[in-house]
């Protein structure tokens, strides 16, 4: 059993319109709207790492917590080969000698170290979940990319006894015979097979959720809120679409920070957290898809 | 009607627009098509050919022309 205690996130300040990457990468502002529903994202002169530490601080912050025996850090972006993120953070929380892992899968890492943090909150009892992204290094000039990457962090904290949700149900998938549709190599803009991604996360994203629904024994209109990984917001009502269900319950803030790859879920998380949050025995959906691929979906249970 | 020509039928549908004359013209590099279309065009010709796509096959460059999908359907009832 574990249960999600706080979110918390940062966005970093300075902000770049579809009219500044329109001029960059030789494109048209509503063309970039049409296509991913982004008006505007965030790039950081920070650090992977120092976001990271400002989205945990504010998820701390928020739990009123202070001691946490594992930290799980999800970054597809950082700036080294090894040592990833994970360490510097819980260091610079004043979290020395805490166990620190590193998840560098990219977008679904989020959903992943949640799901791991959940196995894990037994043993180890306050998980810090942290995903940090500094995308825009990555996105390159090609304006397919381009346009869609922004920084940020999000982070949350689970707990093995208490909190607002408990963590009901999960599942995970990888298959890696797409591993070249997505990928960033290092010193390399990001390479991604948009088709691929999209054909390939329509119909896995709604088949996880509904898996997890399935075993739960939930219809999908009985979620309350979706809050997926926030990729481009086509996908995000192609999703809804499949699953029958509102797009309005999908949780989206694409349009203002684009796409912050494995942040973006938490981030969105800890703005629905503070805008209306969870409801007594209401269901509540994650889900994430991404390079790997790996994807999945987790059903959270309103305490 | 020919596999092709029922084939021509469903990428209509989902396109709403003029098809390349042809068959071999790639669907997306012409703007016929782009890349939140395509899962639509796959649930439909799977509907339209009472099909399953497996994962396996989740390939764009398999349902890249009307040549190219015909070719894919045609090989999968085989």
């Amino acid at each position: 059993m574990a249960f999600l205690r706080a979110f918390g996130s940062y966005l970093p300040a300075r902000i770049v319109t579809n009219a500044e990457l329109a001029e960059r990468l030789g494109c048209d502002t509503s063309w970039i709207l049409n296509v991913s529903g982004i008006s505007e994202r965030r790039y950081a002169s920070e650090s992977v790492a120092e976001m990271g530490v400002l989205a945990a601080q504010d998820c701390l912050s928020r739990a009123g917590a202070s001691s946490v025996g594992l930290v799980i850090v999800s970054s597809g972006s950082s700036e080294r080969r090894f040592p990833g993120p994970a360490a510097e953070i819980a260091s610079k929380l004043g979290l020395a000698g805490v166990p620190a892992l590193d998840v560098p899968m990219a977008s679904a890492g989020s959903l992943f170290a949640l799901a791991l943090g959940a196995e894990l909150a037994a043993s180890h009892g306050q998980v810090l979940i942290v995903a940090t992204e500094k995308m825009s290094a990555a996105a390159g000039i090609d304006k397919n990319t381009g346009i869609l990457f922004g920084d940020g962090a999000g982070a949350c904290l689970v707990d093995a006894k208490r909190g607002i949700a408990k963590l009901a149900r999960w599942t995970l998938h990888s298959d890696g015979a797409n591993t070249d549709a997505l990928r960033l190599e290092f010193g390399e803009p990001l390479h991604m097979d948009g088709g691929a991604v999209i054909l390939h996360a329509s119909r896995k994203v709604p088949s996880a959720i509904r898996e997890v629904l399935d075993h739960a024994g939930y219809p999908a209109a009985a979620v309350g809120a979706f809050l997926m990984h926030q990729a481009n917001q086509n996908l995000i009502v192609r999703i809804a679409r499949a699953l029958e269900v509102a797009p309005e319950k999908f949780f989206s803030n694409i349009g203002r920070y684009g796409n912050t790859s494995s942040a973006s879920m938490l981030i969105a998380a800890a703005e629905w957290n503070a805008q209306s949050g969870f409801k007594s025995g209401e269901p509540v959906m994650f889900a994430a898809f991404g390079a790997g691929f790996h994807w999945g979906a987790l059903l959270a249970i309103g305490s | 009607m020919t596999t092709q020509e029922r084939v021509q039928a469903v990428v209509s549908k989902i396109a709403q627009k003029p098809l390349p004359a042809d068959p071999e013209e790639s669907l997306f590099e012409s703007g016929v098509l782009d890349s939140f279309a395509l899962p639509d065009m796959v649930t439909e010709l799977e509907k339209e050919f009472a099909m399953k796509v497996p994962d396996s096959d989740l390939n764009p460059r398999k349902f890249d022309s009307l040549a190219r999908i015909t070719h894919y359907v045609e090989s999968s009832a085989a």
